[in-house]
């Protein structure tokens, strides 16, 4: 079954706060491989109401964020969507073992020590 | 990081009494203390080299480290408040506090972060009495009342605590009150839900592991009891976790050591524990599903939530409460309740409690479109018969028992055949009966309910029973 996931980004990281997310990316991919294009989505401002309403209405099955309030974790669950939150790092390594189903709650993706990454 | 002086710098940060850590000139990890791995739920060893912004992940305008290099580049320290969220889900109100670090030379060399947890700072209004109602703890009736009492009392003491209720009465937030106004405030509050994990993880999670203590366990990892040092330990649903944990856990209470898993040395710890269930925990006593010992050395001292069904009046409150909140955070112009809905609302039994109020009126102001909530705004299965509806699965409150019984013992009595009754036209027919077999006398009728007479009279007047 295809899959539609939704990654809060900021900068080349995994935003450091769902509320406060404003750039969404998102992906559709079907047993470990990405289809179509990767669709970027700029917000007007940060809105975790929004997010959330945004993840219904696209039916996305997967999010992946860093820190999620308790509330907003609880209710995209409910919606049946697996969030991996806490997740620190570079989004496209998150992206990349998202898809591949590698990805855990709280992973830290460590980059290399010359990697230049813009916060 | 050059120093005029050889400095330990884990420990220096040790003996701080907030959550810190330093930076260098990239702003990544050098080194945090134990209270910071505590409040964002990251270890210092899995997040050396990442940027402190990361795991700090506050409100206050750093969030790519602006502050981080104002501070660098003007020497001048800041401190500012907000939030952050840590990966326990949880928003705490910091204090952020940014001072520059030179080395021997002069020059800026890294950052000391100090993050304070504002959350435990009591709040009190003008008439210099604490109000729960920023933990959403809102109640005015009696029962309430000796709870906001007994949690003063409790946060007076060090001793083991165990809060009973059922589901959705608020057993966390009166655990982090009881923390909160205690002496261990500024150090952590540690929740885990010792029925959400397997026994195996749980141990983990609770003691922590050495670096090849099984398979997957590559590096050390501090259990919670190390994390809540000094602090508070939450254990919820104490009654669900396994037998050989159990022994574990009375050890430690008991020792106040504990070795990690796979580990050989013992490790210290000066930590209260506050456990919270919905199960009657002496009945899991009695069928040999928790050890008696551990039971006795958590019960010391006993609090409970009377569900909400007992809290006289204060649905009217919550309600108005909730109603508030919801109609801000939606940013909607409703006003208040229609009569029929008032009164749907106010004879509903709340088998969840405040959590299952809040989240009807949740879902009404959501649907509202109007500026009053009326009963088609309400969710269906409040009208739906109540005859048939158990509160809480397992919690069987006295309270609730009792009435049970007297239900089933009131002379005369029979269930409605009618499962599609409302719990007010059962309760109206509870009376009704009783009336009939006391011929009226309303003080024998009242002994026999258990109530009050005025409460009997509330009641009676409530159903149209009064001539």
């Amino acid at each position: 079954m295809m899959q539609k996931m939704m990654v809060l980004i900021q900068g080349d990281f995994v935003a450091p706060r769902f509320d406060l997310a404003t750039e969404v990316l998102m992906v559709q991919f079907d047993k470990g491989n990405v289809i179509g294009e990767p669709k970027m989505i700029i917000m007007e401002r940060s809105s975790d109401e929004a997010l959330c309403q945004m993840a219904v209405e696209e039916n996305i099955t997967d999010i992946i964020c860093g820190g999620i309030e308790e509330v907003h974790y609880n209710f995209l669950v409910w919606k049946k969507v697996a969030v991996l939150d806490a997740v620190i790092g570079n989004w496209r390594k998150a992206v990349e073992k998202g898809v591949a189903g590698t990805l855990s709650q709280g992973e830290i993706l460590h980059s290399n020590k010359d990697e230049s990454l813009t916060l | 990081m050059n120093f005029p002086f050889d400095v330990n710098i884990p420990l220096l940060l040790e003996g701080f009494p907030h959550p810190a850590m330093i930076l260098d000139e990239n702003f990544r990890i050098v080194a945090l203390n134990r209270l910071l791995e505590a409040m964002t739920g990251y270890d210092a060893e899995s997040v050396a080299g990442i940027h402190g912004e990361l795991i700090i992940r506050s409100n206050t305008g750093n969030s790519r480290g602006q502050l981080y290099s104002n501070v660098m580049q003007t020497g001048v320290s800041v401190s500012v408040t907000g939030d952050i969220i840590n990966s326990y889900r949880r928003k705490i109100a910091v204090q952020y506090s940014i001072a520059v670090l030179d080395d021997n030379a002069g020059r800026h060399c890294g950052l000391l972060v100090i993050v304070e947890d504002l959350s435990g700072r009591e709040i009190v209004n003008s008439s210099g009495i604490a109000n729960y109602s920023t933990m959403e703890m809102i109640g005015h009736s009696a029962k309430m009342q000796k709870v906001f009492d007994m949690i003063l009392l409790l946060a007076q003491t060090d001793t083991s605590v165990m809060i009973t209720g059922e589901t959705g009465t608020g057993k966390d937030k009166v655990a982090e009150i009881i923390h909160q106004k205690s002496s261990r405030a500024r150090f952590p509050f540690i929740k885990v839900n010792c029925g959400a994990l397997p026994p195996g993880l749980l141990e983990s999670e609770l003691f922590g592991h050495v670096k090849g203590a099984f398979t997957g366990a590559s590096r050390n990892k501090p259990g919670m009891f190390s994390l809540a040092d000094k602090g508070t330990l939450f254990l919820t649903e104490i009654g669900d976790m396994p037998l050989p944990l159990q022994v574990k856990l009375l050890s430690v209470l008991d020792d106040r050591e504990f070795v990690p898993v796979g580990g050989e040395n013992k490790i210290s710890v000066d930590v209260r524990i506050i456990a919270a269930t919905h199960r009657p925990l002496r009945d899991q006593v009695r069928k040999h599903k928790f050890r008696e010992d551990l039971f006795y050395r958590l019960n010391v001292l006993q609090i409970h939530l009377p569900p909400l069904r007992e809290r006289e009046g204060d649905v009217r409150y919550l309600l108005d409460y909730f109603l508030q909140k919801f109609t801000k955070a939606l940013n909607k112009p409703i006003l208040g309740f229609a009569p029929k809905a008032l009164q749907a609302l106010l004879n509903f039994q709340y088998p969840g409690n405040v959590r299952e109020l809040s989240n009807i009126v949740e879902y009404a102001v959501n649907i509202c479109p109007r500026k009053k909530i009326n009963p088609d705004h309400l969710p269906p299965y409040i009208f739906d018969q109540q005859a048939d509806r158990i509160p809480a699965a397992d919690s069987s409150p006295r309270e609730f028992s009792r009435e049970a019984k007297k239900i089933d013992s009131a002379a005369g009595y029979t269930a409605p055949s009618d499962a599609r009754e409302s719990w007010s036209e059962i309760e109206r027919q509870l009376i009704v009966d009783i009336l009939k077999d006391h011929r009226g006398n309303r003080t024998r009728v009242a002994e026999e309910l258990g109530w009050g007479r005025m409460k009997l009279w509330r009641k009676m007047k409530k159903y149209g029973l009064q001539q």
